[in-house]
Formats: structure tokens, sequence, C-alpha cells
């Protein structure tokens, strides 16, 4: 096996970039009209991706595959429709920051699962927690009449959240599937009963206290890409920033640290954890509660950042996608936050597709779940969880 | 015992979440028997005097199933709670036989819906190319949805028997397909829209001779349609094929130890996949019967916000997987559906508003204690420190 060459994986990551031409060509600002163009460049990457596949590069090759197939089908449909309708959806700057803007909820998500799932506790009540962190903000946001308080109630009710998953599934032992499939009904349920309790018709106030955003305008004056570049960084929300530097810090916690180790041990093997002296039970109870409240955080970004108000079962799925991120990044922070940002564009795109054809954005809502089948399956590469994902660990 | 014990602490528990709401303890007794009234289960306990209601006497019964009463408040809450309980029989089989095998089918929403859409579009495409008889179309349309649900379900299946793909990832992916894709058919702009549609972009209606027949109640005020029969034989059928089946025999092995059944020289991929195909077609079937039986189209607000198949798994775990368990669960969370809606709550009473969310605070809590057994736990915790007190003293 050491004998594979190397030069197989270099050709399948060109093949990727080879694969995006295909499509980047046909979109504006260069937008050849005629469809033999991308046709052929991404046939190409097709060709090399296959090849990879066969040299054994399954994952890269199958990118590579998965590239040169998209570029093939948007490339040719970009050929086929008006210079108008190609102008007015293809903003690359604007698409970009939307980009981020839907990635930034689904990426925190995300990282809370990783915890928890990196500790051994499966985690599908993201969803909820979400749910609940979107609620508590915007309702401690009203009270305390600031958003930073607003940010931290609805953490903590994330937190509760984590604690109530890890005290069923940790110290009851209880199925953690079903677990988080009740975290998701009881969050709905208690969310829109308080909502419509205190809200009641009106729904929540409009002059709530948001988080700011980052205005970066020096950005416009670098040259050459000044002007896209202040489309796409110069105004984001702050939540976005603290994000990005999130990936890296749960990068290096999980990866880089005796904490990170310890916390990967117990998901790994939690019996030879224990063995040298690790607190299995300890570990898990801090993952999964830190999950609940990432996973809170992710929900506030939507209510308090995004459209500034909270209305009931307004995650609707995100915190699956989440899921769906983090199992299609392989476990791991900058695998999730990819996914993340690939299904963010997705998002993005669908949005601005709706303009001429909300048919086909709705269909393309389906993308990030259709990808992560595929990569379950084992199509494009194998995702394989922590080995003692989902299992109780009980002590002898 | 177990289960009854957790309904109750479960309806105890959210009692305080009434009783904080309320403010009295009578209020919340009350709030409850509204729920209960709303129900419609308290027509079986109205005993009084009925008029009999057949022609030439007026002869008084006590009881009113012993009249032929089908619009009383009482019997048209009944009604719906009845048309509630056959998608949920059915999506807590879909739950239930998956179980039995070891697998946790999560995906019943999914299967529900690609029931429901194939349902509709068998409904209302055929009658155009073909005029088949009314029945041979229910028939038909009810094979096709059950079919679309086997499929989708088979496709976990297949991929868990194949490459080992957990199942609960793969069926949570295929739920919010087929969500997107239902949304992309009858949505604005979508291949089935149709044009009459008012505010929410639609399918269309199915033809009149797709319905299924109502045998109690005004068809139409949505009385109950004949697929409460269906139900009751897939309780049959389920109890039948595990329990006296080869096929229910091998699942069951499977489910209890996969190395040891392989040992024995049974196919584990094999009834994987067959175990979800399966579980699909209950599924699948919930969602034929409900299109025919009282939705008759479908548009994108009720497959976005459809609990039907996620409540199957509540219904799956307080019924233990059993035939009967399963009928009584879904009794029960019909009941409490019914009970808590907008249109069969009292509203000087209790808001229904608040009462649909307390109804899925309910089913939450009751998920949550029955996947820990958290009575069984309780009561094994009090035995064992007797014991040990037993043994010191």
């Amino acid at each position: 096996m050491n004998r594979l060459p190397r030069g197989w994986r270099a050709a399948g990551w060109a093949a990727v970039l080879i694969g995006a031409l295909a499509a980047f060509l046909a979109l504006p600002p260069i937008e050849v009209r005629t469809p033999v163009v991308p046709v052929v460049i991404g046939l190409f990457a097709l060709t090399i991706g296959i090849g990879s596949v066969i040299r054994g590069e399954r994952r890269v090759g199958g990118y590579a595959i998965a590239a040169g197939v998209a570029g093939l089908v948007l490339g040719y449909l970009a050929t086929r429709s008006s210079v108008d309708h190609l102008e007015a959806t293809i903003v690359w700057g604007a698409l970009f920051a939307a980009m981020l803007r839907y990635a930034t909820p689904l990426v925190c998500a995300s990282l809370g699962g990783l915890f928890s799932e990196r500790s051994g506790v499966v985690n599908i009540g993201l969803e909820g927690m979400m749910l609940m962190g979107a609620f508590f903000s915007v309702w401690g946001t009203d009270v305390t009449g600031t958003w930073t308080l607003g940010l931290a109630i609805g953490t903590a009710s994330g937190a509760l959240m984590g604690l109530l998953h890890a005290f069923f599934s940790v110290t009851l032992r209880a199925d953690q599937i079903v677990g988080g499939t009740a975290i998701n009904f009881l969050a709905l349920g208690l969310t829109s009963y308080l909502f419509v309790k205190l809200y009641g018709t009106q729904g929540t106030p409009r002059d709530l206290s948001n988080v700011p955003d980052v205005e970066l305008r020096f950005l416009g004056r670098i040259p050459l890409v000044g002007g896209f570049a202040e489309d796409v960084f110069g105004h984001l929300n702050l939540m976005i920033w603290m994000v990005i530097a999130l990936v890296f810090v749960v990068w290096i916690v999980v990866f880089k640290t005796a904490v990170g180790l310890r916390l990967r041990s117990v998901g790994e093997h939690p019996r030879a954890a224990d063995t040298v002296g690790i607190n299995v039970f300890a570990i898990r109870y801090v993952a999964v509660t830190i999950s609940g409240m990432l996973a809170a955080l992710g929900g506030a970004f939507i209510s308090l950042a995004f459209v500034n108000s909270f209305t009931p079962n307004m995650i609707a799925g995100r915190g699956f996608i989440a899921l769906a991120a983090l199992i299609f990044g392989n476990w791991r922070p900058f695998g999730a936050a990819i996914a993340c940002l690939l299904f963010g564009f997705s998002s993005a795109l669908s949005v601005s597709l709706q303009e001429y054809s909300t048919s086909v954005s709705t269909l393309f809502t389906a993308l990030p779940y259709v990808l992560t089948l595929v990569a379950v399956a084992g199509v494009i590469g194998r995702s394989t969880p922590p080995a003692a994902d989902g299992r109780p660990y009980v002590k002898q | 015992m177990a289960p009854l014990l957790t309904v109750l602490l479960a309806l105890f528990i959210s009692g305080i979440v009434v009783l904080l709401t309320t403010g009295s303890v009578g209020d919340t007794l009350e709030t409850y028997r509204a729920i209960f009234r709303g129900s419609g289960l308290a027509w079986f306990f109205e005993v009084g005097s009925h008029d009999i209601g057949v022609p030439f006497t007026d002869a008084n019964v006590w009881f009113p199933w012993n009249t032929d009463d089908i619009g009383s408040a009482a019997a048209a809450n009944l009604q719906q709670t009845a048309i509630l309980w056959v998608p949920l029989v059915l999506t807590g089989l879909a739950v239930a036989f998956a179980f039995r095998c070891g697998l946790f089918n999560i995906g019943g929403q999914g299967q529900y819906l690609a029931g429901s859409i194939a349902a509709v579009l068998i409904a209302t495409e055929l009658p155009n190319a073909l005029d088949l008889p009314s029945w041979l179309l229910i028939v038909v349309t009810v094979v096709g949805a059950t079919l679309a649900g086997a499929i989708l379900a088979g496709i976990a299946g297949f991929l868990k028997a194949t490459v080992g793909a957990h199942e609960v990832v793969t069926t949570i992916m295929l739920n919010w397909i087929v969500i997107w894709v239902g949304s992309y058919f009858f949505g604005l702009g979508g291949p089935f829209q149709t044009e009459a549609s008012g505010a929410v972009p639609s399918s269309e209606d199915i033809p009149e001779k797709a319905k299924l027949p109502v045998f109690w109640g005004d068809p139409l005020l949505q009385g109950l349609h004949i697929g409460v029969f269906i139900a009751f034989a897939a309780l049959v059928v389920y109890a039948v094929t595990l329990n006296r089946t080869t096929l229910g025999f091998e699942v069951r092995a499977v489910g209890h130890n996969p190395e040891a059944a392989r040992y024995g020289g049974i196919s584990v991929a094999r009834n994987y996949f067959l175990a979800m195909a399966i579980a699909g077609m209950f599924a699948g079937l919930a969602g034929a019967l409900d299109v025919l039986g009282w939705e008759f189209r479908l548009d994108i607000t009720s497959i976005q916000s459809s609990q039907i198949g996620f409540i199957g798994i509540a219904v799956a775990l307080l019924g233990r997987n059993t035939a009967v368990g399963v009928g009584l669960a879904a009794l029960l969370f019909a009941a409490l559906d019914t009970g808590t809606s907008t249109r069969n709550l009292d509203p000087t009473i209790f808001n229904p508003e608040l009462a649909t969310s307390l109804s899925v605070i309910i089913q939450g809590l009751i998920i949550l204690f029955v996947g820990a057994d958290l009575i069984v736990l309780l009561a094994l915790r009090r035995l064992r420190r007797r014991r040990s007190l037993e043994a010191t003293a």
C-alpha cells in the first residue's frame, strides 16, 4: 500500500479544480457561450478522477469525478440560459457573502456535534438544541436589553439541553438516538409553548438589540481584488468572524492538546481510556454540554444575527444539515467546516435562483442531503465515525 | 405496567407546565378534562339517556354507542382521533418492525411522505390515462404508495446491508430529500402544482372516485374512513409475520444477535434489507390512507410540518414493539393530538395554540422516559436499596 503513487492524489485535486473551471468559464464574468468548452473540460476532469479512483485514490478521485460531472452539467446549463439570467443570479461577491452567512450556524452546530460524537455520544438532538438557542437568545435579549447577555442566556439553554442528553445517555445509558429524538420534540414543544405564551400574536419585538456587523472598508482599497474582497468580507456579522475563529480553536483543542487526546480516546475506546485513569463519564458530560452550547450558539445566530426574530420551528432542519456536514466532513473540524461552506453555498445559490425559478431552487435545497447520502454510502471515500460512537460505557 | 407509569409521569410533568400557565390546580385538572373531551374518548363514557335515533321508536338507551350518533360533538371528536390513529399505528409499526431487526428506522416520516406523494400522483394522474373503476383505482394507488415507502426504506436497508452505512444517518437524509422533492413537486412552479391552489401551493385534489368510503360520520366533515380496518389488519399482519413465519423468526434472530444469527445460517444482510423494506411498506401505506381518506391533496405546508412519522417513533417505543402495544400507544397519541388541536379544544378553558405545543412536550417527555426505561430504573434502584438494607440488617 505504501507504493501508492502520490502523483494520482495531486492529479485528483487538480481535477477537482479543473471541474470547477468547467463551470466557471461558462459563468460571469467570462461567459463562454459554446457548450463545447465546459463539456470538454468537465470530461477531462472526469477522466482524471476515474483514473485516480482506479489507482486507489478513492476519496480524492471521487471528489474529482463529482466536480467533473457537476462542472459539466452546470457549465452546460449556463451556456443554455440567457446572459441576463446568468448575470442576475451569479454575483460572486454577494454569493460568497451569503455562503458565509448560511454556513455560520451550520459550522457552529456541527462543531458542537463534533465534540459530542468524538466523545462517543451520538447527538441527533442538535436541531432541538439550536431551536433552544434561537428562542432563548431572543428572549434573553428582550429581557436584558443587550445581545451579549441574550447570547449568554441562549447558550445556557443549550447547555441545559446538553446536560439533559448527557444525563440520559451517559448516566442512565439510554439509547442515544431515542434521547436525541426526545430532545428535538421537547425543544420544539417548549419553545413554541413559550413563544405563544410570551409573545402571542405580535411575535418577538422588532427593536431587539442585534449582533453588529463588522465593517472593513479598507478591504476595498486592495488593488485588483479589492471590490470583491469588500463584497465578501467587508460587511460580515461579528458572529461570523467568531465562528471562523472557533473552527481553528476547536481544531487545536481536539487534535493538538492533551484534553483533545483524552476526548478522542474516550470516543474510540472508552475502556482503554478508563484503564489509564481518564474519567470517561466526566469527559462525556462536558463534551455533550459543550455540544449543546455550540448548537445553541448556531441557533442564536439565526434568530439574533440573521433574521432578527423568532418564529416556532424556525431551525427547519438546519440541525440535521449540521449533522450531515459533520458526517460528510468525516468528524473533523475543517472537514465539517468545508462541508458547511459547500452546503451554505448551495443555500446561497438556491436563494439567488429563486429570482427566476422557485421550483429549481427548492430542489436545490435537497442537495446537502443527497451529497451526504452519497458520502456515507461510500461512493466518494467512506466516512467512518469514532469507534465507540453511540455506545454507552459501563464501568467495571 | 411500566409504559403506563411513564405516561402518567409525563402527564404529571407537563401538568406542572399547565399549572404555571393557569395558576391553579383546579384549572389544570379542568384543562386535562377538556383535552379528554376534545379527544372524543368521552363518547364512550357518556352514560345517560340517549335517543336511539331509529325511526318509528322513541326508545332511549344508556350508552351513546348503541345509538346511530354520527354528528354529536363527542362523536365528531372521536372520528378525528380514529382518523389520526390510522397513520400513527402504521408509522408506529414501521419503526417497530425495524426495531425487531435491530434497526432504528428514524425515516418513518420520509417513508410516510413518499407514500403520500405517490398516492397523490397516482390518484390524480392515472385517471387521465386509464379509466379504472373506483375500487381498482384505490387498490392501485394504495399498492403504489406502499411500494414507494418500501423503496425509500429499502435504499437505507440496502446501504446498511451492503456497505454498512448506519441506517439512522441514511434515513434522516432520505427524510429531508423526500421533504424537498415533495415541496418541489407541489410547490410554486413545480411540475405537479395546480393552478387552482389558494394561498399555499398544493397538488390537485384527487378525484371523487379515489376517495376511501366513509362509514361513520359525515363525509364532508371528515368522517371516519375504512382505513381504520386496514390499520387493524396491519396490526394483525405485523404480529403474525413476526411471530408465526420464518421471515419473522429470522428478523427477530438478527435483531437479537446478528452474529449468532449469521452463525445459524441466516443471511443478516438480506434480513436488514427486507426488514427496512417491510417497515417502509407500513409507513407508505399510512401516507396512502391519509391522502385517500381525508387529506385529498398535498400542500407544501403539510409536507414540511407533518410530524406523523416522528410520532411513530414514540408509538413504537411506548408500545414496546408489540402489536397490542402499538395499537394502544397510537390511540394515546392520537387522542392527545386531537384533544389539543385548535379544532377540538375548548378555547375558554385553555389556549389551543399552547395546548398543541403542550402535546409536543408530552410526546418528548414520553420518548425520553421510555427510552431510558426511567420507571424500571427507578423501581430497580429502590429494590436494590432495600436489598442492601436487608443485607446490612
